[in-house]
């Protein structure tokens, strides 16, 4: 389908989105619990059960890196068209669906199902199974990033039923009122800082969300004066839904699905605040004689143009223009070419995370070039604020 | 009474209204806002970064 609009010159341009129908890629990735079935039938080999981490750190990382780049930006005339056709929109609920129908498959042979299954799970193929479905999780709280950002209430509701799975209902709070209000700076817990190992940031993050997204909502209710105890509180009424859904699930399925419910959550938001990890990694926003922090512009976060994965997580990589502009939907987002670029996509940079030595040698100089070779005006870990300072020959002005 | 709109994202803030969810009553001018109140929609402006529509522009 082409857009038409009128230039500021007068002229018409026709715009077509190239990467339009490749959107319906990201409700794939519900199917890996299925496949891990389905290769595990076929071939007779349960190691197959561990298809998700597979699929996710091995296949995407390879696809992403041979289907290259797409740095095709819709001009700013298509936007507004582009951000209403309805279309686009669909594609991101269709994901929730097929998200429900891998929990209760998994839920089902967590179980002990037996009725689709040549032999019973041993316990081994559920750890592998629920590692499978903790990547589905994990990238369901990128479809409820996308629709929590919206402003139709009922997108909304819906970033809540994709949050369900993993118990994070929180974020979608914290995220859009925490995170993006301090991002890039020492104080918010989901920015990383310089020489910070993504196994230190993960504590920090979780639990400083969690802190965050609660205080946000008892101010909101110390303003009307009323009890925050509430289901009209947003991080309540929001693990409400993970309830009703474990419980349903451990209603059907027998309770002793619960550990796995538990090990596919922390897989799900382990996935995420990896994420959140290569996101803002080093980056800080210059802090203004007020005190404030400058407004945050495209470089402040780190982009990706590799289109596998961006197709997969709907445009996330674009995150400079996320941040710029929150509400914008996915398939408006654009490229930025002052904003930082990652040396390759989300998934093979997680990799990358797992060795932090090895992460560091990779990030570490590009945050520096970043800064002109500036160090000081990186987000430093301050536990490792002296030995960056010494390492990267900057010279501390005095304070 | 007017209304207050935020650069980013055009969400709206009509003082006779207010914003209840907000804790802003009907009524709430918008110089009684906490200066560091995030936009609801967006988060990335602040109620001192809002433009005013002037009287009654918006209903």
């Amino acid at each position: 389908m082409a857009i038409q609009a009128t230039m500021a010159d007068g002229t018409q341009v026709v715009w077509r989105d190239s990467k339009r129908y490749l959107w319906i890629m990201g409700a794939i990735i519900p199917l890996i619990p299925f496949s891990a079935w389905g290769l595990v039938e076929w071939t007779g080999q349960s190691v197959f059960w561990y298809f998700g981490p597979f699929f996710v750190f091995g296949l995407i990382p390879i696809v992403d890196t041979l289907a290259g780049f797409d740095r095709n930006n819709p001009p700013d005339e298509v936007l507004d068209a582009l951000e209403n056709d309805k279309y686009y929109r669909w594609v991101t609920y269709l994901f929730i669906p097929m998200q429900y129908a891998s929990l209760t498959w998994g839920a089902y042979l967590f179980g002990g199902g037996t009725l689709f299954v040549s032999d019973p799970l041993s316990i081994v193929d559920k750890i592998g199974l629920a590692l499978g479905i903790g990547m589905v999780a994990g990238i369901g709280i990128n479809t409820a990033h996308e629709l929590g950002h919206k402003k139709e209430v009922h997108e909304r509701w819906f970033a809540r039923v994709a949050l369900a799975q993993t118990f994070y209902g929180h974020f979608f709070i914290e995220h859009n009122r925490g995170h993006h209000v301090r991002v890039a700076t020492p104080e918010d817990p989901a920015s990383a800082r310089l020489g910070e190992t993504v196994w230190g940031f993960m504590p920090r993050t979780v639990f400083g969300s969690f802190k965050s997204a609660w205080g946000i909502e008892k101010r909101r209710f110390g303003r009307r004066k009323k009890s925050h105890w509430s289901l009209k509180n947003d991080v309540l009424n929001a693990w409400a839904f993970s309830v009703v859904l474990w419980g349903g699930l451990m209603i059907a399925f027998g309770w002793q699905i619960l550990p796995y419910l538990v090990l596919q959550a922390i897989v799900g938001i382990w996935l995420l605040e990896s994420v959140n990890y290569l996101e803002h990694y080093g980056m800080r926003r210059k802090q203004l004689e007020s005190g404030r922090f400058e407004r945050v512009n495209p470089s402040h976060s780190w982009n990706s143009n590799n289109i596998g994965t961006n197709v997969l997580l709907y445009h996330l990589q674009r995150h400079s223009d996320h941040h710029a502009n929150p509400t914008r939907r996915y398939q408006a987002l654009r490229d930025f070419k002052e904003a930082p670029v990652l040396p390759t996509g989300y998934a093979g940079m997680i990799v990358l995370t797992w060795v932090p030595a090895l992460w560091r040698t990779v990030m570490d100089k590009r945050v520096v070039e970043h800064f002109d070779g500036d160090i000081t005006q990186a987000n430093l870990q301050p536990r490792k604020r002296d030995k960056l300072l010494e390492k990267y020959g900057a010279i501390e002005e005095a304070a | 009474m007017s209304t207050f709109i935020c650069p980013n994202c055009e969400y709206s803030y009509d003082e006779a209204k207010g914003d209840p969810r907000e804790g802003w009553p009907a009524g709430t001018p918008f110089a009684d806002i906490d200066p560091d109140w995030t936009c609801p929609d967006c988060g990335v402006r602040e109620q001192r970064d809002f433009e005013s529509r002037g009287e009654g522009a918006e209903s």
